[in-house]
């Protein structure tokens, strides 16, 4: 049986507020957390096979041109070794998220520093990383291989918006602002390095990888090989984090599948620390200009973001970072547009928040100029500006908590309003000072199916091929399937990361938690409904809590021996159109500029975020406090440094690639604004993975001039910038 | 060497890193490979009591030893760091925890109720989900714990079942599981 919406209406009913068992939203523990303390949840590397073979990816030492040969003899006398294995099924680059078919191939047409293009096999770990370092490869490299994003004609890019006369709002504003941002590389740097085990049974592949969405992936992996899909099984119950860096099948998976068929011995490979820096996807760089035109009241008359990213040539992916600037502030005369720089780095695709990662953290920095300018306080500058609708296409908000948010949030970290200069706090040989920033992260869901069992002895089974990535999937689902049956946590068993169960939405872009709950919503819907009949009431008076019927029957009684099952299957239908659906926020951050070193240190930091309904508290504040960290890291640290002359990544590990760490996060307080947001999903959520550190940021760049003086124009503001842009 | 209160002795090259060899060779999965340059701490384990970086010390250097693994934490998750980790939700995707774990608690078994500067000094691991504010708190809460001022409620049961873990990652089951009937 299976129960289908596509919604094409908003749902305000809120049916799980008027649940009994009141275990949605509350602060459970995960309950994949011991497996995590105790070392026994298995990750993609760490299941075992009998007589696994180990392979090591070999990685192109050109930056651009054809590998002409690869001498498999000057490896295959080695100990241990197996295979060179260089099939043209080897891919080149990661899957962009949401691909479904297979990146480039093959793997010898090289595009960048670093690229995979051959795998070799050995029956250690060591023995094929050996053979890879000796294998012997002749290339044809090209000359004149553009690395410099700045350096090359850009392309235009569709979506731009073009509406009244910015130039002329500019000349005419009492108050304008015309600045210039940069933002480095980021690079996922997830925990767990990309790894996958490939068994071939000479019909069927089985694959345990690393992967945020296999409802894609198995797409990708599929038609990377040229197998029937159904031919094809990954599993990926636990994610070692992804941040985007797993969202599409990446070079490591396909290689042990290939070899694994090849070679009819399961293949493990996983990346060493280096090729995943290397090969995995990369934010691309941004240069933003804004220009803003202000009356005096402070209200924007003009709007311009204008943007340029990069990526390899082929590459459909480019770093959205105008995503919010589309509709988070008002403004007739709007100038916004993107170009497309085609360079020679690795691939450039999905780090968490892709757009407003970026972009928010420099409109944000463009908008405490423009605040500055008019005298007037940031946050009233910033609820001055908040449009009623979309402000070019004209569609209605679903929800819209950034009012809320900027009040609630200001309240929180105790900000003060009044007139604002720098350098009006010295504490030794430190300045303090503090800023703000909005957040905005638009709102997305996808299709998504999860079958619900309720079992005869009263428990419940959920199953999807959904991920969790350390998000808290597991134990949302669990809440939800419990609310709406009535039942415990604990009687609730999650079944995740198994392409035998019913496609999930995947994890990415903040769309997992309301679509897969949405699906086991629906399923549990039906579920309801059957019961309801058993129990002799209509559905939407069946009250079930503890495992029974208030005040009548027992689940176990009413199943009477037998399992009963629903697939729920959710779409979003028209409300994706017909709404402007976006989770808000507002950052506050307290900063210390060393004035002779230019160093900064975060000493606070407060969010408020509306995002509709909060499905686990714990969990959600987590995401919230995982995003907040990137923001210190985007502003202060993360940079991806690229070699000028052959384009290799330069600082292609965890000791140069500077992620924060505990010393650099402080004390951070988390505001949940009450929203429910009925166009956004089913169940009232919008996405809230991405939007902690969309805008966090600018709140830290703020800081520094409030506290120092120093207006840095580049991110990340590292003290050497800080220093140079210090007043004397 | 000794692991986890067992006798081993690995027949590979002296040089192998002590990492490899527990997760290859005695299928202890649990510490993980984060960078293999000791710059994560995702593969610490206890070295005769003192947390260290488990991919740069070899199995020659761990001649002799007696080493800990997550895995041999406790042989029922009771540790209070490992209780207190999954009360205070300083996990995320878990793969950064196991190190954690080992950090703090060789930090709580020297010092039971650490500052927050004598924590930020023993915690070095990297977490890329970004738990560190519930860190301190998890690991300030392990130490009242420990020092019996403070009971936590035992962590719901996981969404596997312990046989089907024990069957994923065999060495569980005679390293480091309770007996179970």
């Amino acid at each position: 049986m299976s129960a289908y919406l596509k919604q094409d209406e908003p749902d305000n009913v809120n049916r799980l507020d008027h649940m009994r068992q009141g275990v949605l939203g509350t602060d459970a523990s995960r309950i994949e957390g011991l497996l995590k303390v105790t070392g026994t949840a298995p990750y993609a590397a760490e299941y075992q096979l009998d007589d696994c073979l180990e392979g090591v990816l070999v990685t192109a030492t050109i930056s651009k041109g054809e590998v002409t040969a690869i001498d498999a003899d000057s490896v295959l006398s080695m100990p241990g070794v197996v295979a060179v294995i260089d099939d043209p099924s080897l891919t080149a680059r990661a899957a962009q998220g949401t691909a479904g078919e297979a990146p480039a191939q093959p793997a010898r047409e090289v595009g960048y520093f670093g690229q995979p293009i051959a795998l070799v096999v050995a029956e250690s770990f060591e023995q094929a990383r050996d053979a890879s370092k000796h294998l012997k490869v002749s290339y044809r490299a090209d000359d004149d291989v553009a690395f410099d994003p700045e350096a090359v004609e850009a392309e235009p890019q569709d979506g731009a918006t073009s509406q009244g006369d910015l130039a002329h709002a500019m000349k005419e504003a009492p108050f304008s602002v015309d600045v210039t941002y940069t933002t480095e590389g980021h690079s996922s740097a997830a925990m767990e390095p990309h790894a996958a085990i490939a068994q071939w049974d000479g019909d069927t592949l089985t694959v345990y990888a690393s992967l945020q969405m296999l409802n894609y992936n198995i797409s990708e992996l599929a038609d990377s090989l040229g197998l029937d899909e159904d031919k094809l099984r990954l599993v990926s119950r636990y994610v070692g984090g992804g941040f985007g860096s797993k969202l599409g099948v990446s070079e490591e998976t396909v290689a042990a599948s290939v070899a694994a068929m090849e070679l009819g011995r399961p293949v493990r490979v996983a990346m060493l620390r280096q090729q995943v820096l290397q090969c995995i996807m990369r934010r691309s760089e941004t240069r933003q200009r804004f220009r803003l035109a202000a009356g005096e009241d402070g209200k924007l008359t003009g709007f311009g973001h204008e943007a340029r990213v990069s990526n390899l040539p082929g590459e459909s992916f480019a770093e959205p970072v105008l995503q919010s600037s589309h509709f988070l502030y008002a403004g007739e005369n709007r100038e916004l547009s993107m170009e497309v720089a085609r360079i020679h780095r690795m691939t450039a695709g999905s780090v968490r928040a892709p757009g407003e990662a970026v972009g928010m953290p420099a409109l944000e920095c463009a908008m405490d100029v423009l605040a500055e300018k008019c005298g007037l306080d940031p946050v009233e500058l910033r609820l001055r500006n908040i449009p009623d609708r979309h402000p070019a296409n004209g569609t209605p908000f679903s929800s819209h908590k950034l009012a809320e948010c900027l009040k609630q949030g200001a309240e929180a970290f105790g900000w003060d309003s009044g007139p604002r200069s720098p350098r009006h706090t010295r504490e030794g040989e430190w300045w303090v000072g503090t800023g703000m920033a909005s957040a905005a992260r638009v709102h997305n869901v996808g299709e998504a199916k999860a079958r619900v069992t309720l079992k005869a002895d009263g428990t419940a089974l959920v199953e999807t091929d959904m991920t969790d990535i350390g998000t808290g999937t597991y134990t949302i689902l669990a809440q939800t399937v419990g609310e709406m049956l009535g039942l415990p946590v604990a009687k609730v068993l999650v079944e995740l990361g198994d392409t035998h169960h019913p496609r999930g939405p995947g994890s990415g872009g903040s769309w997992g938690a309301a679509s897969i709950c949405s699906a086991a919503y629906l399923a549990c819907l039906a579920l309801r409904e059957t019961l309801a009949k058993r129990a002799d009431v209509a559905e939407e008076k069946l009250e079930l809590k503890d495992g029974a019927v208030v005040g009548g029957a027992s689940l176990i009684d009413l199943l009477d021996g037998r399992d009963l099952a629903e697939e729920g299957h959710y779409e979003p239908g028209d409300i994706a159109d017909d709404f402007t659906a976006s989770g808000f926020g507002a950052f506050f951050a307290r900063v210390r500029v060393n004035r002779f070193t230019g160093e900064t240190r975060v000493e606070h930091m407060t969010g408020a975020f509306g995002f509709g309904r909060v499905l686990n508290t714990k969990t959600a504040r987590s995401q919230c406090l995982g995003g907040m960290t990137w923001s210190i890291g985007a502003a202060l640290t993360e940079a991806m440094l690229f070699d000028p002359v052959d384009g290799h990544l330069a600082n292609c590990d965890l000791a140069e690639y500077h992620v924060p760490v505990n010393r650099d996060v402080p004390d951070l307080d988390v505001v949940f604004v009450e929203e429910r947001d009925g166009a956004a999903s089913p169940i009232q959520a919008k996405g809230i993975g991405e939007l902690g550190m969309c805008g966090g940021a600018g709140a830290i760049a703020n800081a520094i001039y409030n506290a120092c003086g120093a207006r840095v124009f580049e991110f990340p503001m590292t003290p050497d910038k800080v220093l140079a842009a210090m007043p004397d | 060497m000794t692991v986890n209160n067992r006798p081993v002795q690995y027949l590979l090259d002296p040089e192998t890193p002590l990492l490899f060899a527990l997760r290859e060779a005695s299928n202890l999965t649990g510490t993980k490979f984060g960078c293999g340059t000791g710059d994560c701490g995702a593969c610490m384990v206890l070295i005769d009591g003192v947390p260290l970086r488990s991919c740069l010390v070899s199995i020659a250097e761990a001649e002799g030893r007696v080493i800990t693994t997550i895995e041999g934490l406790s042989r029922d998750r009771s540790h209070p760091v490992q209780q207190a980790l999954v009360a205070e939700q300083a996990i995320q995707c878990g793969f950064c925890t196991p190190g954690i774990a080992i950090a703090a608690a060789a930090l709580l078994e020297d010092n039971p109720s650490p500052s927050r500067e004598q924590i930020d000094a023993a915690i070095p691991n990297l977490c890329r989900c970004g738990v560190y504010p519930r860190l301190v708190r998890a690991i300030e809460r392990a130490g009242r714990v420990a020092a019996r001022a403070e009971v936590i409620d035992a962590a719901p049961p996981p969404a596997i079942a312990p046989e089907e873990a024990a069957r994923d990652v065999p060495a569980l089951r005679t390293t480091t599981a309770p007996p179970r009937d």
